[in-house]
């Protein structure tokens, strides 16, 4: 089974956010870069237990500079077998998921895994286009995936139910908590990942269709009330009449 | 510019997201045509034109959401819509980035408030970094996609009607089945709650949620916790609520025994009013906070109910 899984590179979740360039741009200083947790926790663990169990292969894809070889590695540590980089940098979530489905329709992937989304522009796109420039089935989230032959069955909670979906590969599934559990890549790991391919591919002339023009900060807390521990009548009086939230 | 708005219903209900998306259209431009997908009765999907809608395509079929993608792409043909709206949740998720990359039409995910045309630009604000900052967005193609946060423009009525009419059309066939469905515990489903009650590995262990569970009941409020008390099974993880767990953003969360970390902040920052019960006055969350309770969750939580049985008594 092959199984191409996309990953992002994101901020280190602890990141300070500050912007330069007149507001424009994401200020990188000091930031350290990680995969995004639910492409690297969710989407390539539960990869790897797929091709441990089932045989086959699992690429790693990301559309970025060479900068980006860093976390590549780091997902290669892990256990992937080889991985793509489009050599261009991520305008838009169309852009990549076009980029990525260029790349994916000459070659034969039985599945294509995200992550549910990303902790940088929270967009939780590129999945759902990957399926449609694909012309293949979508589902997200998934937080449970199994394959039995070529038909894959996967757990999806949406409002309050759990959805036991299935269908025939080849599809598109966008993972989420639950799909696996975090691996810590171990030193034969890291040794390994240092001679596995990364093949690095010109992009496709691909049109972006939205720009980020500004950015700002949320507006600031007010500040904390602090309410006697002895006197909880007195936070839903609060509650009630200053918050109006019961 | 003709607004077409995606309206989830069932068990002949539409969803809350429905009304304030058929808000959300009214407030970008016009005419609003809601699209609603699913059982819905007479009565509500009537009530939709106090919402803003002049007219509603009602689709009666129960589709999956690779379905809903022709349904939408329909719609959009037959009312020539310029602006599509869904709400950003896990069904517009599913729907709106394929509708997008097949319209060609481009997509912002998250919007906090209605778009701004000023000299012919397109411009929406959204939340990037999980809340840490807003990005205003510009969309650059003719046709475009917004998907709005729920909660981000609330619910306005007025006068008004909506033209009503059946609408059939024909839908590629899914591959996907749906073999089964389970319903989640607990009576309130998180993602869409008002109201959530969450608590950390400041209680100790899973046998001590009987107070967490009591206290959600009195106020019929949801569970969640912090991602620690999901890994160490304490807690089902679809009540994981945080970066790499569920986004959530009710009128009401109380956090219990959480120290506030960046990550469970991530998924919670949004909520409008924040309450905080923690016994260390250094902890983190109190910065998020609206209100905070310096003291042991043990005493205050078994008080906190009493107060509210009092309260939800003295409404009747
Ligand atoms: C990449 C990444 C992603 C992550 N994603 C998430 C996520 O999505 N969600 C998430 O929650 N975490 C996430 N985490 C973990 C996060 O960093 C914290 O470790 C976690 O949120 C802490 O959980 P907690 O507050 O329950 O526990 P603790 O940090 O141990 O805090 C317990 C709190 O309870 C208080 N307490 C103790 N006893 C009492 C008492 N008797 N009465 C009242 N208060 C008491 C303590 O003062 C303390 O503040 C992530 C971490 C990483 C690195």
């Amino acid at each position: 089974m092959n199984i191409l899984v996309c990953i992002s590179k994101v901020p280190d979740t602890t990141s300070k956010i500050a912007f330069t360039d007149n507001n424009t741009k994401f200020d990188t200083t000091n930031v350290q870069f990680i995969v995004n947790p639910s492409d690297e926790w969710y989407a390539l663990v539960r990869a790897l237990e797929l091709k441990e169990t089932l045989g086959g292969n699992v690429t790693i894809i990301t559309v970025g500079p060479t900068e980006d070889d860093a976390i590549i590695r780091k997902a290669l540590a892990i256990g992937a077998d080889d991985a793509v980089r489009i050599n261009a940098h991520p305008q838009d979530s169309y852009y990549v998921a076009a980029q990525i489905a260029e790349y994916a329709k000459t070659k034969n992937f039985d599945l294509i895994l995200t992550g549910k989304e990303t902790i940088d522009y929270n967009n939780a796109e590129v999945g759902g286009m990957i399926a449609e420039l694909m012309g293949w089935e979508y589902i997200t989230p998934a937080n449970k995936l199994d394959v039995n032959g070529r038909i894959a069955r996967v757990e999806s909670e949406v409002g309050g139910e759990t959805r036991v979906l299935e269908c025939e590969m080849p599809l598109v599934i966008s993972a989420a908590k639950g799909m696996a559990d975090q691996r810590i890549p171990n030193m034969r790991g890291i040794m390994a990942a240092r001679t596995k391919p990364i093949h690095v591919v010109e992009p496709a002339p691909i049109d972006s269709q939205v720009a980020i023009t500004h950015f700002e900060m949320p507006p600031a807390k007010a500040g904390v009330k602090l309410i006697d521990p002895e006197n909880m009548d007195e936070l839903v009086r609060l509650l009630h009449n200053e918050a109006k939230v019961i | 510019m003709s607004v077409l708005v995606f309206v989830e219903a069932s068990n002949g209900k539409i969803k809350k997201a429905g009304f304030e998306g058929v808000v959300y259209g009214k407030l970008s431009g016009s005419p609003v045509t809601a699209v609603v997908c699913g059982e819905a009765d007479a009565a509500e999907v009537a009530s939709l034109g106090e919402y803003g809608a002049n007219h509603v395509l009602h689709v009666k079929k129960n589709y999956d959401a690779g379905a809903l993608v022709d349904v939408m792409a329909a719609a959009a043909d037959k009312t020539g819509a310029s602006l599509i709206v869904f709400p950003f949740d896990n069904t517009g998720k599913a729907i709106a980035p394929r509708l997008s990359a097949r319209l060609k039409a481009g997509l912002v995910s998250g919007a906090l408030g209605v778009p701004t045309t000023t000299e012919g630009a397109f411009k929406v604000k959204k939340n990037v970094f999980s809340g840490k900052a807003i990005a205003e967005v510009e969309i650059k193609t003719d046709k475009k996609i917004v998907a709005f946060s729920p909660n981000s423009v609330g619910l306005q009525k007025s006068e008004g009607t909506a033209s009503i009419e059946e609408f059939s059309p024909t839908v590629k066939e899914s591959k996907i089945k749906l073999v089964e469905t389970k319903k989640l515990e607990g009576d309130v489903p998180l993602p869409e709650a008002e109201l959530v009650v969450s608590a950390g590995r400041g209680l100790k262990g899973p046998e001590n949620w009987g107070m967490i569970e009591e206290l959600a009941k009195v106020i019929g409020a949801a569970t969640a916790c912090s991602r620690p008390v999901a890994d160490a099974h304490w807690r089902p993880h679809h009540e994981h609520v945080g970066q790499t767990g569920v986004a959530i953003r009710p009128n009401l969360y109380i956090a219990i025994g959480i120290s506030g970390a960046i990550q469970h902040l991530a998924g919670v920052n949004q909520s409008k009013v924040i309450v905080v019960v923690n016994n260390d006055p250094e902890a983190p969350f109190f910065k998020a906070a609206d209100y905070g309770v310096v003291g042991d969750a043990f005493q205050v939580v078994p008080r906190m109910i009493e107060a509210f049985k009092k309260f939800k008594a003295s409404q009747h």
